[in-house]
């Protein structure tokens, strides 16, 4: 029914079952568009936030999209501006994964602000001493950034190629590719620094306080390595996801383990760095600050030392050391249980970072705060995952996402006498010829 | 935010951040219009050398 646009040379489900498919997690997407129009006609008195609560599990869910899609972002980089050309059979879907992050994270901030009709305000109304000003500037611009990397790919789809001049506008966006990657590099440097610079310069709250380089505190940094670092391992998760639903290889194994490589490394360093962060934090900042580092662990029903252990730990060194072993990225199991250690620990920091700064009592007259997220927010925030899930169906079904994709996957030849009764016309097989692009 | 807006005040800060805005807005703005006037000149003229 579809098989116009579907690319040439791979084999796709048939087209009721995908749309059976995308029924289902339909279904979940309007769960949550509904909680998400309560949320606007009703105001933020449907979720569980308050004044202890201003950030809760919508922040969470920014930061941790934000993080996670910095893989678009340093996949780029390492594409484009250094030139590592294993990566190009990996980079439209390290696009794909980002524009879904990024427009996620900013479909969350527009149910968070509550009044999204008054969201160009922080635009027009700039308050420039504010880092989420910051954020909210790279932010919009990156998620350009990623719509023009990932525009090339929609116009490769097979019948909008045979537009003459969508054609030429997919080639041409081709060829400057390397100044958007730049500028998308540019932009998420600071963003991603930013959005820990929220919390290094809470000088109030001595949990998350850091000090740090000229008006920088040393979260700043953190935030975009771990970005970085992690980001690239969300690529190859999902990848990997989406070769075991579809029980295809897609992508060759020499990018997956450069990717995987250089994450590693990145990992290893952050780790490092967060660890003697910490250890000064624990052993300078905070003392100083009048507390100890157990008074942040301790007393509440949730939040021991044990989050520490697991996010720096098991979730930073354990995968930093697989993925830098040839033998531990060859290692399918191996590689699996890295990448999602990596990406665990990612979102455990983004959580510890926005979640329990505030369940701290910082007064002498508070006790631990908890947070439930109320039902909207969890739908809210389950709806970008459905919204990502239909997005990658699609673009999985029309689009040539993979590359390496027909040459892995041969479609079988038919014996003579049955390819010749399906041979297609003359007709159909100019109208099917492939795109050049 | 512009300079001729009320709110507008000449110190690094405006400078700095709105600078940056408008900076990169013009980049990624003078690249898509490049790419799509180019294209539409080759659609025109008919050029098909495009090598992937």
């Amino acid at each position: 029914m579809d098989s116009a646009l579907i690319p040439k040379g791979v084999k796709r489900c048939p087209f009721p079952q995908f749309i059976l498919f995308i029924a289902i997690v339909g279904a979940v997407l309007l769960w949550g568009v509904y909680a998400m129009l309560l949320c606007w006609f009703k105001g933020l008195n449907q979720t569980n936030m308050n004044d202890f609560y201003g950030f809760a599990l919508w922040i969470w869910a920014d930061l941790a999209v934000i993080a996670v899609g910095g893989g678009a972002f340093f996949t780029g980089l390492l594409r484009y501006i250094f030139g590592k050309d294993e990566l190009k059979n990996i980079i439209n879907y390290a696009v794909l994964i980002g524009f879904i992050c990024y427009s996620s994270a900013l479909l969350i901030l527009a149910i968070d602000i509550g009044q999204p009709l008054r969201g160009w305000f922080i635009f027009w109304h700039a308050n420039v001493h504010s880092m989420l000003t910051e954020v909210a500037f790279c932010l919009s611009c990156y998620f350009g950034v990623l719509t023009i990397e990932y525009i090339p790919l929609i116009l490769e789809n097979r019948q909008i190629n045979k537009v003459p001049f969508f054609h030429h506008l997919g080639h041409n966006m081709h060829e400057i590719m390397a100044v958007f990657a730049a500028t998308g590099a540019f932009l998420s440097f600071f963003h991603q620094g930013s959005l820990g610079g929220v919390a290094g310069v809470l000088y109030g709250r001595p949990f998350a306080y850091r000090e740090g380089l000229f008006i920088w505190p040393w979260t700043f940094f953190l935030f975009t390595w771990s970005a970085a670092a992690c980001g690239p391992c969300f690529t190859i998760l999902i990848t990997k996801i989406t070769e075991t639903v579809t029980r295809k290889k897609l992508v060759k194994d020499n990018a997956i383990e450069l990717l995987a490589k250089i994450s590693g490394w990145m990992i290893l360093t952050y780790s490092i760095a967060k660890t003697a962060d910490t250890w000064h934090w624990a052993t300078v900042t905070v003392p100083s600050l009048g507390q100890t580092l157990m008074d942040f662990y301790s007393n509440n029903p949730f939040y021991g030392i044990w989050i520490l252990i697991l996010e720096i730990a098991i979730c930073g060194f354990i995968p930093a050391f697989i993925l830098i072993t040839q033998k531990g990225r060859k290692n399918s199991a191996a590689l699996w249980i890295a990448v999602f250690l990596a990406v665990t620990g990612v979102c455990i920091n983004r959580w510890v970072m926005v979640l329990q700064i505030m369940a701290i009592p910082v007064l002498t007259f508070e006790n631990w705060v908890m947070y439930l997220p109320s039902w909207q927010e969890v739908a809210t925030t389950i709806l970008p995952v459905a919204y990502g899930v239909i997005l990658v169906a699609f673009s999985y079904r029309y689009l040539p996402v993979f590359p390496n994709e027909p040459e892995l996957n041969p479609i079988e030849t038919l014996p003579p006498e049955k390819e010749k009764a399906v041979e297609p016309s003359v007709e159909l097989e100019k109208e099917l010829k492939p795109a050049e692009a | 935010m512009f300079p001729f807006n009320f709110e507008w005040i000449w110190d690094m800060g405006h400078v700095v951040f709105m600078g940056g805005l408008w900076y990169a807005l013009t980049i990624l703005g003078i690249g898509m219009t490049y790419c799509i006037i180019k294209a539409a000149i080759d659609a025109c003229r008919g050029n098909d050398e495009h090598h992937h």
